[in-house]
């Protein structure tokens, strides 16, 4: 046979199968907690108590997913998880808003308009991100009682917004950079002035980036339990601190199913905000990570 | 009248001279094109100019005002750049009535503007698009008009061809000269391509590490170079150099003697090291070159058929010589012809200092 055309790869040559093998394998570990979960909550107690984690259930009920939304208990309150579902709304949309609105004019301003030490305090910016947490805890906890805010969704607000500062920033001054000088220069030969740029050229323009922030953030704000224990009252708890709280109470029997309704409830916003924007995200990632 | 004036400018970044005590006063109309490799401090130049760039010492004076602390909107320029620099997520018309909307101009005047520029610049059809769905020579035909609307006394080129193809590029170079006569606006073009600034300037300023080497018509900078590099830069083909010296009226290079009556030196001349620059279409072939003051008989090494002309390069006092011959010429490698040149028309530098003697 004379070649012409494309090359002839055999469907199944040994790299393919080493491949889409390993491929396989790796996907079937990853994937096979979420299946138990799911099968799990789907099942009455009886059934779970047989022991066969991977049976898929003979009959379905949704009575656990109604439980761990309305009734579960954390003490004496029995209003299961949407509580808490609403609290982290109000702790996240603020949050995300705030945080991703200072860090993005940061950004732009550390990209944009150099002005002297604006080197040196990015970098103590970014030095914030490597400090541990747990070192500021407790000297934050004094700051928001001197602000009033302790104990209060505003203060763990603004703990959250700090706490974003620095890869926000770091994220939102790459992508800027990237933005090309000359249109940046062309609108001050415009007349346009600091926020007039931010808002009439670089914000239409960067909109991936922004969807990059948010997933970020709502993924971050959503998950966290730390800040979300140590900030706030029992009566404002986090999702997550009320999952905690209803997964490890110890008086009663383990519902399992109820906890696995409870905790895919919980990762029910990260993992469709991931779903629904995982091309933008990909390329946000890749389009602030190619210059710095 | 002076419509932009440059006053002992100095720009230092750090440690680092970009532009070292510039002046150039630059009359009312006039294409100034600054010209110079890359990283000759041009584009910095203009930068200064148009306000982008604070700068370390000195004025700029742009129609008698001093602007020198003034915002780049307020210098009463326009900047046209090498990217085009688009407003990406605004249409044509947005682009051009940005900087009027920003100076809060009435939207008929507005209007009147936008459509008086696009009709001048013939991009009418194309004021409803997005950037994106232009192709490079419309852009930059864009970008000329966002410079327009502004109806301001000076334009700034920053490179504005070099993004283009070579057909498009001449046909805008002709189009930018034609703009120019017709708006008679004072124009500063920056760019590193003689072509376009022997095209289009009214006078060219050859910079080099922040110095302007030569400020002065293109007959003059091409026929007259000031120094060795200026000599060396302009030209396509370049300049041919011989080393040698200048004794008595005579150029001595290696084993030949080129007798220097008709020479314009600058003064007195001098006798010592010193380089003699040809231009390659000085040196003529053949029957033109019988009587010339010097002649030589040599063997042509290579030749490169350009179409309109042919480049020949043969050895001469063991300097390899560009010759730039007709299009039409019959010759090929291993040719025994005569060339000659007069030494009046080249150019004499110090060996030292470089300088024109």
């Amino acid at each position: 046979m004379t070649p012409r055309g494309p090359k002839p790869r055999p469907r199944f040559s040994r790299t393919n199968v080493m491949l889409y093998g390993t491929l396989i394998v790796v996907a079937a570990y990853y994937a096979l907690p979420l299946y138990v979960m799911i099968v799990t909550s789907l099942k009455g107690m009886p059934e779970i108590r047989l022991g066969n984690i991977f049976a898929p259930p003979v009959e379905v009920t949704y009575q656990p997913w109604v439980k761990a939304w309305a009734e579960a208990c954390t003490g004496i309150n029995c209003e299961g998880l949407s509580r808490g579902f609403w609290n982290s709304v109000q702790i996240l949309i603020p949050s995300v808003i705030l945080s991703i609105a200072i860090a993005s004019v940061n950004g732009y301003a550390l990209a944009n308009w150099k002005f002297k030490g604006s080197e040196v305090f990015f970098t103590i910016l970014i030095v914030g991100a490597f400090i541990p947490y747990q070192v500021m805890l407790y000297p934050l906890v004094i700051i928001l009682r001197e602000l009033g805010l302790y104990g209060n969704i505003w203060g763990l607000v603004l703990v959250h917004t700090v706490f974003g500062m620095p890869i926000l920033t770091l994220l939102f001054r790459n992508y800027f950079t990237s933005v090309p000088e000359e249109l940046f220069k062309a609108a001050r030969v415009d007349g346009a002035g600091f926020w007039g740029i931010y808002f009439r050229i670089m914000l239409p323009m960067s909109l991936p980036i922004f969807v990059v922030a948010i997933i970020l953030q709502v993924t971050g704000i959503w998950n966290d339990f730390l800040f979300g224990v140590i900030y706030t009252k029992p009566a404002d708890y986090p999702m997550t601190v009320q999952l905690n709280n209803i997964v490890n109470s110890v008086q009663g029997i383990k519902e399992y199913n109820v906890n696995m309704a409870a905790t895919l409830l919980t990762g029910l916003v990260p993992l469709i905000i991931y779903f629904a924007s995982g091309k933008l995200f990909v390329r946000g990632i890749a389009a602030g990570a190619v210059k710095g | 009248m002076t419509s932009v004036l440059v006053k002992d400018l100095t720009l230092k970044f750090g440690a680092l001279t970009v532009l070292d005590n510039l002046n150039i006063d630059i009359p009312e109309g006039e294409f100034l094109v600054l010209l110079g490799a890359s990283g000759c401090g041009k584009s910095t130049l203009l930068n200064c100019i148009a306000g982008l760039l604070d700068v370390t010492d000195g004025e700029i004076h742009i129609n008698d005002r001093n602007v020198t602390w003034e915002e780049p909107s307020g210098r009463g320029i326009g900047m046209v750049f090498q990217s085009y620099a688009l407003y990406p997520q605004m249409t044509v018309e947005g682009n051009l009535s940005f900087g009027l909307k920003n100076a809060r101009m009435p939207k008929g005047e507005i209007r009147k503007r936008v459509e008086r520029a696009a009709e001048i610049l013939q991009i009418e059809p194309l004021l409803h698009r997005k950037p994106a769905a232009l192709s490079g020579g419309q852009r930059q035909r864009v970008a000329i008009g966002r410079a327009l609307v502004r109806d301001v006394d000076v334009f700034l080129f920053d490179e504005p061809l070099s993004n283009l193809d070579a057909k498009l590029r001449a046909d805008l170079r002709v189009e930018i000269k034609r703009l120019h006569h017709s708006l008679k606006n004072t124009m500063i073009y920056v760019t590193h391509d003689q072509v376009e600034a022997m095209t289009l300037a009214d006078r060219i300023a050859i910079m080099k590490g922040g110095i302007i080497q030569q400020l002065d018509t293109p007959t003059q900078i091409y026929n007259r170079p000031r120094n060795k590099y200026v000599a060396g830069f302009i030209g396509s083909p370049e300049i041919n150099f011989f080393e040698g010296n200048v004794e008595e009226g005579s150029f001595v290079t290696g084993d030949r003697r080129f007798p220097l009556a008709g020479y314009a030196f600058q003064e007195e001349a001098p006798n010592g090291p010193a380089w003699l620059g040809l231009r390659p279409e000085h040196v003529l072939s053949g029957d033109a070159a019988k009587g010339l003051p010097v002649t030589a008989k040599v063997q042509i090494d290579i030749v490169e058929p350009m179409g309109s002309d042919t480049l020949a390069w043969a050895t001469l006092a063991s300097v390899p010589v560009r010759i730039r011959m007709d299009g039409q010429a019959a010759v090929s490698t291993g040719d025994q012809i005569l060339i000659g040149f007069d030494p009046a028309r080249a150019s004499l530098f110090d060996k030292s200092t470089e300088r024109r003697i």
